[in-house]
């Protein structure tokens, strides 16, 4: 794919915690390009810069040093009402744990961002992407826990976002459920073209990705392209 | 409707109870400032269509005898619009079936027909015949009270002669819009009235024809009283001139002034204190509500809400609970504010009510009460929209918890670990420890504050009737009468004490402060109505010199040793300079004392009388009533132990209704600032108290932590109450204290107490509310769920 064009660039990108007696690099002059289209997995243990970076990317975090660009636009020179537009313009979400409105249904779920997008689709639709239509007006508690995270995922695509990015969205389900919903991510990837970062660190995930990127200690350890991808209905774990 | 406004409605569905606790307290503070502006606005307006429509007067003049011809002078003065003489007196009625003696204001309507001025309306029946000699009108609630209908009859003594009237109807007049009989402290519907007779009958009887005694003035618009006033005076100084004087000295008007002025006071002292309080209960919950939803506004913001969406969203979470507050506020406010104007526009004698609260009354406090919440709020929601995401999404880093000084001690006294906790979640956010104990504190206050009335009032009472006035009657004559008199007096049936004093009327001058008073001539040693210092000796005035209310020195800015000009008036005229001699703490009125000897001195007299005080024997008060029906002289009598009795039933049914309301709204405040404290500690401790309960702390262990946290913030919340209280005590008591009372600032130990112990049980109340939820905690899903 490294013909493809590249979505996100990062350049000699660094995030220090300064907690006062010492500064800890959560990420450590990171060089890496991401391209269109793509369904790139970050591998890692816990603490080596994948949410940070995911953060950065999507901008929700902001950079200490370095550079990072979505296709010709600068994130790190952008204020904060400039991320917040690019949040809103470009980038979905799938979080860990779901992070859904507990006092609004699935469709207002996915309408909170309806709302504010700019060219969405019908939150019914997104819903039905994700096969959840007819679990449409109930609340979070009222859910599975991959129920749940499958609404994450049609709140995020129901904006037609450019690049998706997810952290450990697995991470609380189990293997089955996981399955189910890696299933949704890849069907959104390949039909909707939008490229994805999955962070796991859940080492069978890595099967399903088009590239997998190892971090280590807030550095990009390596990286290496599959040829062959799995479907998530022949991972287990 | 948006996904966003959904939630915010739903949030606010969910925080019912706690938005309702703090909507209560916002709608006190609304309904008492619509309650406040719109009687007294009710009043003032109904006083002022009542003033204008029926041309009340701008100045009253009495005097004695003065000839009709002096009234084209009197018109022909610059800035008169028109000038009406009557004649008038006090006279005692016989009136079938009623043992006591009655006393009424009588008063002419003038030969050509209808007053010019002070306009009665007519209520009922018709106006007396000009020509009549023997027909009256009567002021409507006498009237009532007597049972007195057209066609009806009793018996009046004037200038000696008794005769019989017929009641023709039943009249309101501007003038008498509250009625005070002379020596009385409270209106008296039954035993004091007011009569209106043809001029021509009227001045007859008390050979006064071609004559008149008081005089009412209306000014042309644009000019001011003093100037004519003072023009009149000396136009009418040959006779008995007892000084002209504006509206702000007229009985009737003063006291509708004071009742205004008094209404006013309290819109502005009470709301404050309640949108006060709310506004820090919005913080309290809004804050809570910020720091609970962090991972939500986080997410909000990563699904690309700006900062401002974020803010205005909470925001508008308060601002439905300010629209609860004020609406509430609004409804019962506009329902109490018609009650109660109704009943003063019955209780001041008006004969009708204009009450339309203006929209922008409306307006105001309900822009104040979003104006309160939007502040409480404000700080929570700028801390919502400067979160930053990627923090936010993150659970917030523990509490910082340090050791002090205060740990050492601590563990030196060996608390437990629970009582630990409490302590040092107080060290740890002392802000809001501060405010939660500054909220309990002005609940206790607003009780205190309020409960010092009846404190104050038995003060009053005690120094006014069992101190000071402690004759059983006081007779007034229409003039000054030699000695003889009193001996009269002595030989009415049943009196077992009789002492006389002479009323004169003076103004009383320092420099260009003056003051319009009646000073009492008094012999030595007088025991029925005495004057009492503060430490409850009868003191005498001083020969020689004039002893003063402190109220009035202070008014006159004397003190002792300092000369004041008396000017004195009426029936006794002269100008004098008198060293004040004394000074004396009072309640009622403005007094100022002479010796007799000193008075029968500068005015060449002999002894004087015009107010006879007696004490009766109780088995032979009929025959002493019916014997006062028959005295020529007597201008009024004053029953002091029905007036006592009075006074003390209304004094306490205003108490009992007042005590209530500030009681319920001392409640709401606690149970608003308690109940949701503890809810906050509640969901912000919730995970904490559930792994003490896993540890295997009881319920009741784990349920301390949380109740002993809120009632020792009340506790320590008593005694600032107390000085708060204490405080808006001392301000009401100033901003109520008039020329015709002083309120004394005494506050029983009994007053703090109570507060404290109504305070102390609302909060125990609320917490033991949300205790019941913390027992049905579900420990699992409470250890489940993410921060």
């Amino acid at each position: 794919m490294t013909d493809a064009e590249i979505v996100f660039r990062t350049r000699d990108l660094s995030k220090v915690y300064d907690t006062g007696k010492v500064k800890v690099f959560a990420l450590a002059h990171v060089d890496l390009e991401l391209f269109a289209g793509e369904l790139a997995v970050l591998l890692g243990p816990s603490g080596s810069g994948k949410s940070t970076l995911l953060n950065i990317l999507g901008g929700l975090d902001h950079a200490t040093e370095g550079r990072v660009w979505f296709r010709d636009r600068e994130l790190t020179s952008l204020n904060d009402r400039g991320l917040t537009r690019f949040r809103r313009d470009h980038v979905g979400f799938v979080f860990q744990f779901y992070n859904l409105v507990p006092s609004l249904t699935a469709r207002e779920n996915v309408q909170l961002v309806t709302d504010v997008a700019r060219n969405p689709m019908r939150p019914e639709e997104a819903l039905e992407r994700v096969g959840l239509v007819q679990r449409m007006d109930h609340f979070p508690a009222e859910m599975s826990g991959g129920e749940q995270q499958r609404v994450a995922i049609a709140r995020a695509v129901a904006k037609r976002p450019e690049v998706l990015l997810c952290d450990e969205p697995t991470g609380a389900l189990d293997s089955a459920t996981g399955i189910q919903v890696l299933d949704v991510l890849r069907q959104v990837n390949e039909e909707l073209g939008t490229s994805t970062v999955v962070i796991t660190h859940n080492a069978e995930i890595r099967k399903m990705a088009h590239r997998v990127l190892y971090f280590q200690d807030g550095k990009l350890a390596r990286f290496e392209t599959n040829d062959v991808r799995v479907a998530p209905a022949e991972i287990s774990w | 409707m948006s996904a966003l406004d959904i939630k915010l409605l739903r949030d606010f569905r969910r925080l019912w109870a706690q938005s309702l606790a703090i909507a209560l307290v916002m709608a006190a503070g609304v309904a008492v400032l619509l309650m406040s502006f719109g009687m007294s606005k009710a009043l003032d307006e109904t006083r002022d269509t009542y003033y204008e429509r029926n041309r009340f007067a701008d100045i009253f003049v009495d005097a004695r005898s003065v000839p009709k011809s002096l009234l084209a002078t009197v018109r022909g003065i610059e800035g008169v619009a028109a000038a009406e003489a009557r004649v008038t007196t006090h006279a005692t009625l016989d009136i079938e079936g009623k043992a006591q003696a009655t006393v009424a204001f009588v008063t002419s309507l003038p030969e050509g027909g209808n007053p010019l001025l002070n306009v009665p309306i007519l209520r009922l029946g018709d106006w007396p015949d000009p020509n009549a000699s023997d027909q009256v009108a009567l002021n409507e609630p006498f009237a009532i009270a007597n049972n007195l209908w057209p066609g009806d009859r009793f018996a009046i003594n004037l200038n000696g002669t008794k005769r019989t009237l017929a009641v023709t109807g039943w009249l309101l007049s501007p003038e008498f819009v509250y009625t005070i009989g002379p020596g009385s402290l409270i209106p008296d519907d039954e035993d004091y009235g007011i009569l209106w007779m043809p001029e021509r009958a009227l001045a007859a009887a008390l050979d006064r024809t071609g004559a008149f005694d008081n005089l009412a003035v209306k000014l042309r618009p644009g000019f001011s009283a003093k100037p004519v006033m003072d023009e009149l005076d000396t136009l009418l100084e040959p006779y008995g001139n007892w000084g002209a004087i504006d509206r702000s000295e007229q009985t009737s008007n003063a006291f509708i002034d004071g009742e205004i002025t008094q209404l006013q006071t309290l819109a502005y002292i009470l709301p404050p204190v309640f949108l006060g309080i709310a506004v820090f209960l919005v913080n309290m919950v809004m804050g809570r509500l910020v720091r609970l939803e962090r991972t939500e506004i986080g997410l909000l913001k990563a699904l690309g809400y700006g900062n401002m969406a974020i803010c205005v969203h909470y925001l508008l979470l308060s601002g439905l609970i300010a629209g609860a507050g004020v609406m509430l506020g609004w409804a019962v406010g506009s329902w109490l504010s018609y009650g109660l104007a109704k009943l003063y526009a019955n209780f001041f004698k008006f004969p009708y009510l204009i009450y339309n609260i203006s929209w922008n009354t409306y307006l105001i406090s309900g822009l104040l009460g979003l104006g309160a919440a939007t502040a409480g709020a404000l700080r929570a929601a700028l801390s919502a929209a400067r979160l930053s995401p990627a923090t936010a999404m993150s659970p917030p880093a523990p509490p910082h918890f340090k050791r002090s000084l205060l740990d050492r001690l601590l563990a030196a006294l060996r608390i437990s670990q629970p009582s630990m906790m409490i302590l040092r979640s107080l060290i740890r956010w002392p802000f809001r420890a501060a405010m939660s104990v500054l909220g309990m504190a002005l609940a206790v206050s607003i009780l205190v504050a309020s409960n010092f009335f009846p404190d104050a009032l038995d003060v009053i009472i005690d120094s006014a009737f069992h101190q000071s006035n402690r004759q059983h009657a006081v007779l007034f004559f229409n003039e000054a009468l030699p000695e003889s008199a009193l001996q009269d007096s002595r030989r009415l049936p049943g009196v077992l004490q009789a002492e006389g004093q002479q009323y004169l009327t003076a103004v009383l001058r320092n420099e260009h402060r003056e003051k319009r008073v009646v000073v009492e001539a008094r012999r030595p040693g007088l025991d029925l109505s005495r004057v009492v210092d503060d430490s409850g000796k009868p003191v005498d005035a001083p020969p020689g010199g004039i002893m003063l209310a402190r109220r009035l020195a202070a008014q006159l800015d004397v003190g002792v040793g300092d000369l004041v000009e008396a000017e004195f008036r009426g029936n006794r005229h002269g100008t004098f300079t008198l060293p004040v001699t004394g000074l004396v703490t009072q309640y009622f009125g403005l007094g100022a004392y002479l010796d007799q000897e000193t008075a029968d001195r500068m005015f060449q007299q002999s002894p004087q009388v015009s107010v006879v005080n007696v004490t009766i024997d109780a088995a032979q008060e009929e025959a002493f009533q019916a014997q006062l029906k028959e005295l020529p002289m007597l201008a009024g009598s004053a029953m002091l132990v029905e007036n006592r009795e009075g006074f003390q039933e209304t004094i306490s049914q205003n108490i009992l209704i007042t005590t209530t309301i500030y009681t319920v709204l001392g409640v709401l405040i606690t149970v608003g600032v308690a109940y949701n404290a503890a809810r906050i500690q509640l969901s912000e401790r919730a995970r904490e108290l559930a792994s003490l309960r896993i540890l295997g702390f009881t319920r009741g262990e784990v349920g301390y932590i949380l109740v002993g946290e809120i009632l020792l913030l009340a506790l320590i919340a008593q005694p600032v109450g107390w000085w708060i209280g204490w405080g808006v005590a001392r301000l009401m008591a100033e901003s109520f204290t008039s020329d015709l009372y002083a309120i004394p600032l005494v506050m029983k130990p009994a007053t703090f107490t109570q507060a404290s112990l109504v305070v102390l049980a609302a909060a125990a109340a609320s917490v033991l509310l949300v205790r019941r939820k913390l027992d049905q905690m579900n420990l699992v899903s409470v250890m489940k769920t993410r921060e």
